[in-house]
């Protein structure tokens, strides 16, 4: 008998962390909106019952009715495919209804205002939303104007919570630990909203946080974050347990704010020459999708260091945790609030 | 026209160097004198109240003709009254811009027809505000224009500035310029620096506005032409104003409540309230802003109302539209942000916002001289209440400062000799009629 509960299941080993015994009840919160507002005892939480949960995608039966007779809705004003998918999965082993709509803002700014959709869809019966929008804070409006809880699938160049989540869960899984780590955040920080939330979230567990790029996209006052901010790569590679390659996008390029993809490739893309320039377990992340030849070289996405796919993996259990823990809350206060 | 007599308040007329206590006669619509030995025919007990000329606010947006959805002329004209602003200057952003001499005099006219505060049109610098060729000045003067701007269009063809200045001379009216180097704000919703870089919004940096600043104080300079700077917001942009007038060059600033009173830290509840243009700045900028109220280099308030209706602002960030409010809160947030902390006097701040903007305009108005059109604002400068924003004649509502406690307030507003608003409480008949 399968039981709702993913802590009365049996717990696998922790991966580390300097509390893992803690329970999920530290989590209150009705919405996830960013890692800026979490806790440290929060985010373990959410790795914690994240590690819970990756258990059951290996079992054959991949299913748990934690969720069963929610209804969660993808809504996302922007393109998106493993987000997307990856949290419809993560409901859909919690036996949740799922449900997708997927609007352009272009579409919805001839008359209905993405706020009058969510109140639409909240009309047919909605426990949890799921919004992605190309605005920072559009979730964190949404918030307030709907009774549904909110998880912020990314919002603009804001924040993207479950991608650093997941992040931060791969990395305590390969290295054991956060903190007192080195983390480099490679490329375009200043229009990401993954490196944002994975700045939070690494500084709040400890880790030494470098952000690695030219400086048209990495914005002055980062530092005071408390990152340190480098230009060149090679003079921080041999320092690093763990880089981050973040996506290029390349309207950036056509924005001017560098001369051409292949000079920044010359500076930027992790090639077998640099990794070997790193420690020898250095980890590789990247949030994807990614741009090979561009960021990193194909053997280096595909070799030993990248842990590519382990964080689409990761991701699944991260969002069935939040699901989870976000309905917890429900159930506590069947009323809303 | 009935004749009244304002007893016993403090009259403040900075144009004439006056803070006393006594009594004010309004007589055929003017400014009298004394009651000639006449009995009133109103008495309007301001014991405790101050005695101030009408307020004037040289930048409003009154969206009228083609945005009546957010503001009219008689609703803007009436949200000036409850303000006690007796006189406003509205920008030529409209559908059609204030281009054209038809134009300016149907402003002109709806101002008349609303007999509300007073309304006087500000003309387009160029041709439907595209910053290409000079509008026609001169018919725009004819039709009732009292300064010259592209407003949220700033002229960016330093060619066009400086043509604008020089033209402008022949009419001694002023150019009111939006300062913004425009190829720095692209994509822009608040101002540039740490908060924008943590939220992760697309920002504007202050040197945009500095740079536009700096080139046309220099235009200002070499064409004698008379430059305003409009809503003045970085530390910087004082600065070069303050030096300007050092040197002679005829520029004069402007600020906004706003930007004396709100910092960038506020868009982190990603709340379009708080989105303007220029937007909010530092906390550097603020104190640069209120130490040029206080030492001169900025010698005008207003209020750049910028009125829209609720399902525009009710948006996303970067999709709802730059502006607030701020007629109905001029008067409170300039008492409890610039008086009551010692930063200017009453008489400083009604310098300010009398006889400064109407030399700006060149109105003669602003001061209580005796013969000037009775425009007259009392204001009860202690009673303490919280702004809301149902309450506001404004046709729309998006203001920032929704539930703040605040003191000073209009209390009687009399335009043209005529009790336009009241509080009541203070006015009364007087017992034996005059003849």
């Amino acid at each position: 008998m399968t039981t709702a509960s993913p802590a009365a299941d049996s717990r696998p080993p922790s991966a580390g962390g300097p509390d893992p015994a803690t329970p999920p009840t530290v989590w209150t919160r009705k919405h996830l909106l960013g890692l800026e507002d979490l806790s440290r005892e929060e985010i373990y939480a959410v790795l914690d019952t994240a590690e819970s949960f990756s258990e059951i995608s290996k079992r054959s039966r991949k299913k748990v009715p934690a969720l069963q007779g929610r209804v969660v809705f993808n809504l996302f004003f922007e393109n998106s495919t493993r987000t997307r998918t990856s949290f419809s999965l993560a409901a859909k082993r919690l036996s949740a209804d799922t449900q997708d709509f997927t609007a352009s803002v272009s579409s919805l700014s001839k008359g209905e205002t993405f706020i009058d959709t969510a109140k639409n869809i909240e009309a047919m019966g909605c426990d949890l939303m799921v919004v992605r929008h190309p605005t920072p804070g559009a979730p964190h409006l949404l918030s307030q104007h709907v009774g549904s809880a909110i998880i912020n699938a990314g919002d603009g160049a804001h924040e993207h919570p479950t991608q650093a989540l997941l992040d931060l869960m791969t990395i305590r899984r390969a290295k054991g630990r956060i903190e007192g780590l080195t983390v480099a955040l490679l490329g375009d920080i200043g229009h990401s909203r993954v490196a944002r939330s994975n700045i939070w979230g690494l500084l709040k567990l400890g880790a030494k946080v470098i952000l690695c790029g030219p400086p048209t996209l990495v914005p002055k006052g980062m530092e005071r974050l408390g990152c340190e901010v480098a230009y060149r790569l090679e003079d921080v590679l041999p320092r690093c347990d763990v880089i981050n390659v973040l996506r290029i996008q390349f309207e950036r390029q056509q924005g001017g704010l560098f001369p051409s993809v292949g000079e920044y490739s010359h500076f930027y893309m992790m090639t077998q020459e640099r990794v070997r320039k790193a420690k020898p377990d250095l980890l590789i992340l990247a949030p994807g999708p990614i741009n090979r030849g561009v960021e990193l070289t194909p053997e280096v996405a595909d070799g030993k260091h990248s842990a590519i796919l382990d964080q689409v993996t990761n991701g699944l259990a991260v969002r069935m945790a939040v699901l989870y823990l976000l309905t917890g809350k429900m159930a506590a206060a069947p009323s809303g609030d | 026209m009935p004749t009244i007599q304002i007893t016993g308040g403090r009259i403040i007329d900075p144009s004439r160097d006056l803070d006393q206590v006594g009594d004010l006669w309004i007589a055929d619509g003017k400014i009298a004198a004394d009651g000639g030995g006449a009995k009133p025919d109103i008495v309007v007990d301001a014991r405790n109240l101050i005695v101030a000329p009408g307020l004037i606010d040289c930048h409003v947006h009154l969206r009228e003709p083609g945005q009546e959805e957010d503001e009219t002329i008689a609703t803007g004209a009436a949200s000036a009254l409850a303000g006690g602003v007796t006189s406003v200057a509205c920008m030529p952003n409209t559908l059609p811009p204030i281009d054209t001499q038809a134009t300016a005099e149907f402003v002109v006219l709806q101002g008349r027809r609303a007999r509300q505060a007073n309304v006087y049109p500000v003309g387009c610098v160029s041709k439907g505000r595209k910053g290409e060729e000079l509008a026609g000045l001169g018919q725009l003067v004819a039709g009732g224009a009292v300064a010259f701007t592209d407003d949220g269009a700033p002229v960016s063809n330093a060619g066009l500035m400086r043509r604008a200045l020089e033209y402008s001379k022949m009419f001694d009216l002023v150019i009111m310029q939006h300062c913004q180097v425009m190829e720095l704000t692209v994509g822009g919703v608040m101002n540039e620096g740490f908060e924008s870089m943590r939220l992760g919004l697309g920002g504007m940096p202050a040197a945009a506005e500095d740079i536009m600043v700096a080139r046309d104080i220099r235009l200002a300079e070499i064409t004698g032409g008379r430059l305003h700077i409009q809503h003045i917001s970085t530390a910087r942009a004082v600065e070069l104003v303050r030096e300007g007038k050092k040197r002679g060059i005829r520029v004069t600033a402007e600020a906004c409540p706003h930007h004396f009173s709100l910092t960038d830290e506020k868009l982190r509840s990603f709340d379009s309230n708080y989105k303007m243009n220029p937007p909010l700045r530092t906390a550097e900028d603020v104190a640069a802003v209120i130490d040029g109220l206080k030492d001169g280099a900025i010698e005008v308030l207003c209020t750049d109302h910028a009125p829209h209706a609720r399902e525009k602002k009710m948006r996303e960030l970067d999709q709802a539209p730059f502006g607030i409010v701020g007629l109905e809160t001029l008067l409170p947030i300039t008492v409890t942000h610039l008086i009551e902390p010692g930063h200017l006097s009453w008489s400083q701040a009604i310098r300010y916002l009398t006889i400064n903007p109407a030399k700006l305009l060149n109105l003669p108005k602003g001061t209580l001289a005796p013969g000037v059109d009775a425009d007259v604002t009392i204001i009860d400068p202690t009673t303490s209440w919280t702004i809301d924003p149902a309450q506001f004649r404004s046709k729309s509502r998006n203001t920032p400062y929704a539930g703040w406690e605040v003191r000073g307030r209009a209390h009687t507003v009399i335009v043209d000799g005529e009790i336009r608003h009241t509080l009541g409480g203070i006015v009364r008949e007087s017992d034996v009629q005059s003849a």
